[in-house]
Order: C-alpha cells, then structure tokens, then sequence
C-alpha cells in the first residue's frame, strides 16, 4: 500500500512536508492554518530570548524565480511565544521548534526553553545570513557547529535538528560536524546570502541592504547541498530549498532528503502547496512501484559510474 | 519606480499623490510604498480609475519624508495587493472614519459608476479633517458629516452617524474602513439592521505578500485574505477590537 508517511528520528509525520521556519509561523493560529491545509510538521519562527523587531522595511524582494528577504529575526521572545506553540499544537501535527542566539550557551538554553514550552523536536538556526552575530555567523564554521550542537543536545530529550547554511566553501563539512556533535538530523539548506540594486534609486533594495535568496532559484544549490551531505553524514537530511511541487521534493528526496521543508512557495501557491506537492508524489510513487518515501531517499546516489 | 505626477494637501494632516505611471487596482487594494533609504509602508490606492493615486495621513518617518517628494521624484510602488471591495446590491452605505476615506473614495466613484446609489457617512476629528467630502458629493453620494468637535454636521461619532441613518433607510450593504473600534460598533449596528457589511482592515505589514505572518489576525493575513474582509470573516476575528501584533509579533491590547 502506498503511503507518505515518513519517521525522522523518532518523529512521526504523515507526510514528508514540513512548513519552513520563518513563513506563516509567528503566530499559533497561523500555524493552525497550515496544519489544516495539509503539512505534515511546522517549523516555527526562529525564537531568541527577547522581543525582536526585525530589520526595517523593505524587508522582502519580489523576483521572477524567488524572494529576497532580510527580515531580520523578528520573534516575541521565548516567553510571549510558548503561548503560540501551545496553540498549535492543537493541530497534533509535530512542532519543531526553532531558535537563534548569539552564543553558544544562549542557543542551548533556548533549546531546553523551547522543548519546555512543546516542542517536539528543537530545530538551530545556525543559518540566517542577514542578522548581525547570529544564524551562519555562528554556524559557518565546522568547530562551532559541533560545539553548539553537542551543548544544545545536552540540555534536551527531543530531537535536534541542525539547519545549516550553504554560504561556505564545504556544506558537508558543517553537516558532519552537526552529526559529531550529536545533531538527530540536518536540514539544508537556509538563503543564499544576496542583494538587489534599484538602478532607479541607485541603492539596494532591503533596508538591512543585503539578504537570503529562497525560492525556486536556489533549488539546483539546495540539491547539491543534499546530495553532498548525504555522502558525508548518516543521520537523515531535511531539504529545503525551492520546493513548490512533487518533483521538486523528489529532487531532494533522491538526493538524499527523508523529509523537506516548503516556505516561498507559500508565497506563489498559497498554504494549498502541502496537499499539491503530496498528490504529486504520491502519483509518482504509485506509478514508479514506490511504496514508501524512504524507499526513494538517496537513490540519485546508486547507478553511477 | 513610479514618478511622481501631482502631490498636494488633502486636509492639515493628509497628502495625496498622483503618479504619472499607471496602475489597475481595484478599490480596497493597497501598494507598498518604497521611500528609498527611509522606508517601506503598506498604503491603500485612493485613485484607482483614470488615474493611479495614493492618500496618505502624515505619521511617522515614513510618511514625513514621503510628504517631504517633489513632483518629478520617483519612489518605489509594489503591488496591488489583498482583495478589495465588492458591490453587492443596489443602495449600499459606506462608513469612512478619518483617513479611513482613502480606499472609500474610489469605490464611491465605482459604484455610482455602476448605477448604485450610494450613502456616505464620513466621520473625522474636525471639520478640516473631513477626507474628500467634496470628492463623494461630486461622484453623487449624499453624504452624512459627523465630528467629534461638532465642528460640521453631527456632534459625535461616525457610528452614531450610522444609527440615525439607518432609522430611516434601508440598505443592502454596508462599507466600512476607519478605526478598528469604530468597525467593530457597526459590526453590532449591521447585526441589529439585518444588514451585510465589508470591512477594510489593518495590521502592522511586512512582507505584503503572505509570507511573513506580521498581519497575521485569527490565523488569516490581511495582506492576502484582506485587507477588505467579509462580515462571515469579520464576526470570526476573536482578535478583532481586542488585540494586534506589534512588531516583534508580540499580542498586544488595542
């Protein structure tokens, strides 16, 4: 019987989308939203231990095959945001709990904060590349992804997931150093640091000036990041990247991806980009003799020369 | 970038802006405006037929250095965005509260346009305050003035306004944009008359697009499923009256 249903870790999901963190995801109810519109686990927004505003506006840009964003973390705290976790939590679709901080120490607290207020799995953002001292200045190097993986995962029970960033010269290295510190799983990959210049305006665009490139444009990047990792670790990979149809997650998935995360094509498709993408696999995997997801997870990888 | 073909005083406090550059928005839609190296606001069209215009009341940083364009400068316009009103009957009632006359305006027009009859209850602090009052008269709407001062027309607010019209005249729908306490007063008037209403709404915006969850009310975005909103959607909002995110995303009390 052919079925979607995938276990990273430990974590039960009905099917392997899951909503990125950072779209739709600052409040429970939002989140509530997504769950009914089909998603098969959520990310929340990145949570630090303070209120945090953001960048000033603009802080998105519009592009023909992505966005360009630099929103700049803003989050109402761990303490204000338990309260949205709670709330979506009643959609009994897993949370995934994803936090920033500027150190070492500050991540691991907020990872045992955050499993406190419901996670079901923590998710780090080592990976943001448009907020001053956080996100890929933290996690670009092999030492401190390890370090700060192995002191968040002493203070949680529930999975740690380690999302990575692909603005370095070895993603896999940073993926190894994940899985050495004792991350469950990696998820790859976050924005690609960029900028857009108004010609018009001589200046660039975003406020912050420069950004993360998401959406269907860094897909063929997302892909290779992946399929890389997926040589160099053994824990399960999340692949996050561009994804807007069933195709597209099957990219990841042959790649090496258990599971992967859709945000910016909730932005082209709207919240109904979670069934559209898990109708299209599951046609494909009925039609190609698949019966369930991990039985295409790396194939990409078999048949070469 | 879109240039800047007319920028004149509405009322002491308010601005218009006419570009020379086209856009086909609907009314109730709303642009963001790009000041370059200032800011990026959300601002509904005030002008959506002939010309593309925006309205605009003088706030922040945003808006001041908005205020402070020449004509001939250009500044950043994306969108149209959000859904926006929708004529349902034959004598419909709008309801506009101070700057809240800006996406009104236009759908004033569209609807004589369209062989509705329209009334206009337009509420502001004070009588210089009164948003396109001129504007709704010439499209031909009868037009029912409210002050808090007194200053012109009825003492009070604009949903007292509303009460005494609608002693005395039926209508098939009601149109609604201006303080949130002041839509969640006809929500309760609309309810006693029997009479379906829209509503335009607002909330802090980031992206605009439905990404980013900053407008985020009862789990829709005002940016995407509003800013005009139904009155099935509207008598949904538990947040409606009560409470907002602030920039951060935090709820607070409104």
């Amino acid at each position: 019987m052919t079925h979607l249903a995938v276990d990273i870790c430990g974590l039960r999901l009905k099917n392997p989308t899951i909503l990125a963190s950072g779209v739709l995801d600052e409040t429970g109810k939002s989140m509530l939203a997504v769950a009914k519109a089909g998603a098969g686990a959520m990310v929340t927004k990145s949570v630090g231990k303070e209120p945090r505003a953001g960048h000033q506006n603009p802080s998105i840009v519009e592009l023909q095959h992505g966005l360009l964003n630099a929103m700049g973390l803003p989050n109402p705290g761990i303490d204000a945001y338990a309260a949205e976790i709670k709330e979506a939590k009643k959609s009994g679709v897993p949370i995934i709990g994803s936090v920033f901080g500027g150190s070492e120490d500050e991540i691991s607290e907020l990872a045992g904060l955050i499993e406190k207020a419901g996670a079901d799995a923590v998710e780090l953002n080592l990976s943001c590349p448009h907020a001053k001292g956080y996100g890929s200045e933290l996690g670009s190097t092999p030492e401190l992804v390890e370090l700060i993986c192995r002191n968040a995962k002493r203070r949680i029970k529930v999975p740690l997931f380690a999302k990575l960033t692909p603005n370095t010269s070895s993603i896999s290295s940073l993926a190894a150093a994940a899985e050495k510190g004792g991350a469950d799983a990696v998820v790859a990959i976050n924005t690609l640091k960029g900028m857009v210049i108004s010609p018009d305006a001589r200046m660039p665009i975003l406020a912050n000036r420069f950004g993360g490139l998401s959406g269907q444009a860094i897909r063929p990047v997302g892909v290779r990041c992946v399929y890389e990792i997926h040589e160099a670790v053994r824990i399960p990979i999340v692949g996050v990247g561009g994804i807007g149809n069933g195709r597209d997650a099957l990219e990841y998935i042959m790649a090496g991806a258990s599971a992967v995360q859709i945000g910016t094509a909730v932005w082209t498709e709207g919240v109904g980009v979670f069934n559209k993408v898990c109708s299209e696999l599951l046609e494909f995997m009925e039609h190609n003799g698949y019966e369930s997801v991990k039985d295409m997870v790396g194939v990409a990888h078999s048949g070469r020369r | 970038m879109f240039t800047i073909a007319e920028h004149r005083d509405e009322t002491p406090t308010t601005r218009t802006i006419i570009f020379k550059e086209k856009l086909a928005a609907v009314p109730g839609q709303f642009v963001m405006v790009w000041v370059p190296g200032v800011d990026e606001f959300p601002m509904s069209a005030s002008y959506t037929s002939k010309d593309f215009g925006i309205t605009y009341q003088v706030i922040g940083d945003g808006t001041k250095a908005l205020a402070a364009k020449d004509v001939g400068e250009r500044i950043g316009i994306r969108g149209p965005y959000g859904k926006g009103f929708a004529i349902h009957g034959k004598r419909l009632l709008m309801v506009a509260g101070g700057a809240g006359m800006a996406p009104l305006a236009p759908f004033i027009e569209e609807s004589v346009d369209h062989k509705v009859i329209v009334d206009l209850v337009l509420g502001a602090k004070t009588k210089d305050e009164l948003l396109f009052e001129g504007r709704a008269e010439r499209a031909g709407a009868k037009v029912h003035v409210s002050t808090d001062d007194g200053s012109k027309g009825l003492k009070g607010l604009a949903t007292e306004s509303v009460a005494s019209v609608l002693r005395n005249e039926k209508f098939d729908c009601i149109y609604a944009c201006g303080p949130e306490k002041m839509i969640v007063g006809l929500l309760e008037i609309a309810e006693k008359h029997g009479t379906p209403m829209q509503a335009s709404l607002e909330r802090i915006m980031k992206c605009g697009i439905g990404i980013c969850d900053s407008c985020a009310l009862d789990g829709r975005h005002v940016c995407r499923d509003g800013p005009v909103f139904s009155e099935l959607e509207l008598r949904s909002f538990e947040e409606l009256g009560r409470t907002k995110l602030d920039t951060s995303g935090r709820k607070v009390r409104i």
